[in-house]
């Protein structure tokens, strides 16, 4: 067998049924057997874009995402893409093509070093020197981006390794002396969380992308309900509670809602469950949950300790030790364990602050769009965002149901990330409707895609919020740098609909309340991919909290659904001297 | 960081291509303050030994430690007890000898620190020493009025007294 066969063969054997890709002189070989193979490969239209929708795929699946790319810049282009994986631990496995053997190292045509490139953002790479390295090499690639806290692997693939003749063996089991990731949480430590959950009096649950990926959202809903507890997410996190859950709270942290925020600076015990305590979801370090002990489950252990000192850390997989907890609480007498009377609290309050959705302005206000929107899909629908206001405006306002239903570049904040990660997670999951809520300007850098999407007939239904500039950055020029609205007007964009129109895709424009309820049901129905130009109100500004403050100071008007006079403050409950 | 103290972490690492590299660029990435780096063959085929010199509290050691141990080709990781630890360095030494009598005053130097002269030329004189590294700093002085023209030092390497193995 060759090499190359024994990719593919590798893939397949793995349950690969679908790659993203492009070709390149390096990789002739292996697209060769590609040619004739029952893989699919779908052909996108810029490296970035096959990295995303491996991605995309991931997040909607489950499943390890696969792409491909050339030497050099065919790599190099997929770099963005990796590292978005890498950032929020998606697994993706990312094959870059390598020049010959003999010419690493000369600066050859189209070479460039990826396992030096990619080592900083993957959670681990191969080079293949030999054939006969390739059917364990790939097995092990997915058993690492698949297990523990998951992530990207690159395989680093030279010409003539896919050429080369070799004896192909069944790989054997797979030997990772230095990888043994904990997924059982210490019982001692178990126990210890619980009694500290069990002697607070107003404990609330923050629960991270870990949920998802764990797929323990029954299980988050369990123990919730057992201890009486709010819960907030990180974006991440979306979806892991169903938002419209009593105790679901929304999202917490830069752009979060603010019951999240000002609940988390009353708690006297925070339970964060996979989330790793990213900047944009706690503010000021010093300010964040000042009155809270902190149990903090996560199945990586470097990230205990990183950026929030902990009291009680249980390393290991969330779903398991939330089983774990919810056993131990559950044998607890009920007056330990009951905080009805702060949930209660906590309900009221954020019933006088949940935000106004409904404005009958034109321009449109993006909360009447996503208020339409998600009146026209159902809960199965997959909702990806672009970066920017776009997806904080998604995070803030939409109603996320299911767990990985919303797929959102989180850490690494990529702009162009929505539109591909919504084609990968249509093929991942063909029976649920897809949508890309995207910005002008994100859209705008992956749109020669829309030929692939047109070329397979992956049904994506793709809205952009229009609004002809750079809205997060401008929302920041003008809250914090005297309104100089250096470089962030996009003017010039194209229309969007003609751009669509162009590829051969049915596109609208969307400019009045009550139309994009109907093109939103329109474009589902018609069961082809269909861009919406929703153009909407340029000034609209999120309220947030400035970078380095506490939770608590939001800037910029906080719109309610119920108005009531003056301003809504919030009224601590009870001291703040509960735990342990 | 006020409580910054020099750490010796000992790792055993996939002896292949790259992890060098690997442990190298963690530590720029995530600004650890690494001081000295040392590699080698250990006791197992297919392992080898690091032996890092990094300063930091106790916090940054923590996480230098984690971090390190995510490694896929790290297999374990110790912050070693320097109570208990023995450290050696080995340090060459090129010293410029321009008249017969500091030729033997910088061997005998070399003597009482239990030195060795392993090359000799005309006008230089080169000395072998191993020892704590401030053993070697001492040393280094004392010869320095005489010229040094080279030093080629390893950097320490180390192991704990005793049974304890990582």
């Amino acid at each position: 067998m060759k090499g190359g066969e024994a990719i593919i063969k590798s893939l397949m054997d793995q349950g690969v049924e679908t790659v993203f890709g492009y070709p390149g002189g390096v990789l002739l070989p292996l697209y060769d057997v590609l040619y004739d193979s029952d893989l699919r490969h779908i052909l996108v239209r810029h490296e970035q874009c096959a990295a995303h929708a491996a991605d995309g795929f991931a997040r909607a699946s489950g499943k390890v995402g696969v792409c491909i790319g050339t030497s050099g810049p065919g790599a190099t282009n997929l770099i963005t893409g990796i590292a978005t994986a890498y950032m929020d631990s998606s697994p993706v496995l990312a094959i870059a093509g390598q020049v010959a053997t003999g010419l690493i190292g000369n600066d050859a045509f189209q070479e460039v070093d990826t396992i030096g490139i990619t080592m900083p953002i993957t959670k681990h790479n191969y080079q293949a020197m030999k054939a006969e390295e390739i059917p364990g090499m790939i097995r092990s690639a997915f058993y690492i981006a698949s297990t523990g806290r998951n992530g990207p692997v690159v395989i680093d693939l030279p010409k003539n390794v896919q050429e080369e003749e070799f004896e192909y063996e069944l790989a054997k089991d797979i030997e990772l002396p230095g990888y043994k990731p904990t997924m059982k949480g210490h019982p001692l430590q178990v126990k210890k969380a619980a009694k500290m959950i069990m002697n607070s009096k107003k404990p609330v649950i923050l629960a991270g992308g870990g949920i998802i990926l764990s797929g323990a959202s029954k299980e988050l809903l369990k123990f919730a309900n057992m201890i009486h507890a709010p819960v907030t997410t990180s974006l991440m996190g979306k979806g892991s509670i169903p938002e419209d859950d009593p105790l679901s709270l929304g999202m917490l942290g830069m752009h979060g809602r603010k019951t999240s925020n000002l609940i988390i600076d009353d708690c006297d015990c925070l339970i964060s469950i996979g989330c790793r305590f990213s900047d944009r979801t706690t503010g000021s370090i010093t300010e964040f949950a000042k009155n809270a002990k902190i149990v903090h489950i996560d199945v990586d252990p470097a990230e205990i300790g990183k950026n929030v000192d902990v009291d009680v850390p249980i390393v290991g997989d969330a779903k398991r030790i939330l089983n774990d907890l919810i056993n131990v609480v559950g044998k607890a007498k009920d007056e330990n364990k009951n905080h009805s009377d702060w949930l209660k609290h906590v309900i009221d309050f954020k019933n006088t602050c949940m935000p106004r959705l409904s404005f009958d302005d034109i321009p449109l206000k993006p909360q009447q769009v996503i208020k339409e929107l998600s009146e026209a899909i159902d809960q199965d629908t997959i909702v990806t965002t672009d970066v920017g206001q776009n997806q904080m405006w998604m995070a803030h306002y939409f109603t996320s149901r299911n767990p990985r239903k919303f797929i959102s570049s989180g850490g690494l904040g990529t702009m162009g990330f929505g539109f591909p990660a919504a084609m990968g997670a249509k093929i991942a999951m063909p029976d649920n409707d897809v949508v890309a809520v995207c910005g002008d300007g994100g859209f705008l850098m992956v749109c020669q895609d829309l030929a692939t999407v047109k070329e397979y007939d992956i049904p994506v239904v793709i809205c952009v919020l229009d609004n002809r500039r750079l809205g997060m950055v401008s929302q920041w020029q003008k809250l914090f740098y005297n309104k100089r609205m250096s470089y962030t007007d996009l003017g010039q964009s194209p229309d969007f609909v003609k751009l669509a129109e162009s590829f051969g895709i049915s596109a609208e424009r969307v400019e009045k309340p009550g139309e994009m309820y109907e093109t939103v049901k329109k474009a589902i129905r018609s069961d082809e991919p269909y861009l919406i130009d929703v153009i909407i109100d340029p000034d609209e500004i999120l309220p947030m909290v400035p970078a380095g403050c506490g939770l608590t100071e939001i800037v910029g008007e906080y719109k309610v659904e119920r108005e009531t006079p003056g301003e809504i403050l919030y009224k601590p409950m009870g001291t703040n001297k509960g735990g342990e | 960081m006020d409580e910054s103290k020099t750490h010796i972490i000992s790792a055993l690492v996939l002896h292949k291509p790259g992890v060098l590299q690997r442990v190298a660029g963690l530590f720029t990435r995530r600004g650890y303050n690494i001081e000295n780096i040392t590699v080698g063959t250990s006791e197992q085929e297919n392992l080898a030994r690091m032996t890092i010199i990094a300063k930091g509290d106790e916090k940054v050691l923590e996480q230098v430690t984690k971090q390190l141990n995510k490694l896929i080709d790290v297999i374990k990781v110790r912050d070693l007890d320097p109570e208990i630890t023995v450290k050696r360095e080995l340090c060459l030494i090129k010293v410029h000898t321009s008249t017969e009598k500091n030729r033997s005053e910088i061997i005998q130097y070399a003597n009482i620190f239990r030195g060795r002269i392993i090359d000799v030329s005309p006008e230089t004189l080169t000395i072998e020493i191993t020892g704590s590294p401030e053993k070697i700093e001492a040393l280094i002085d004392l010869v320095r009025t005489f010229g040094i023209k080279e030093v080629a030092r390893t950097g320490p390497t180390a192991i704990s007294r005793g049974n304890k193995t990582i």
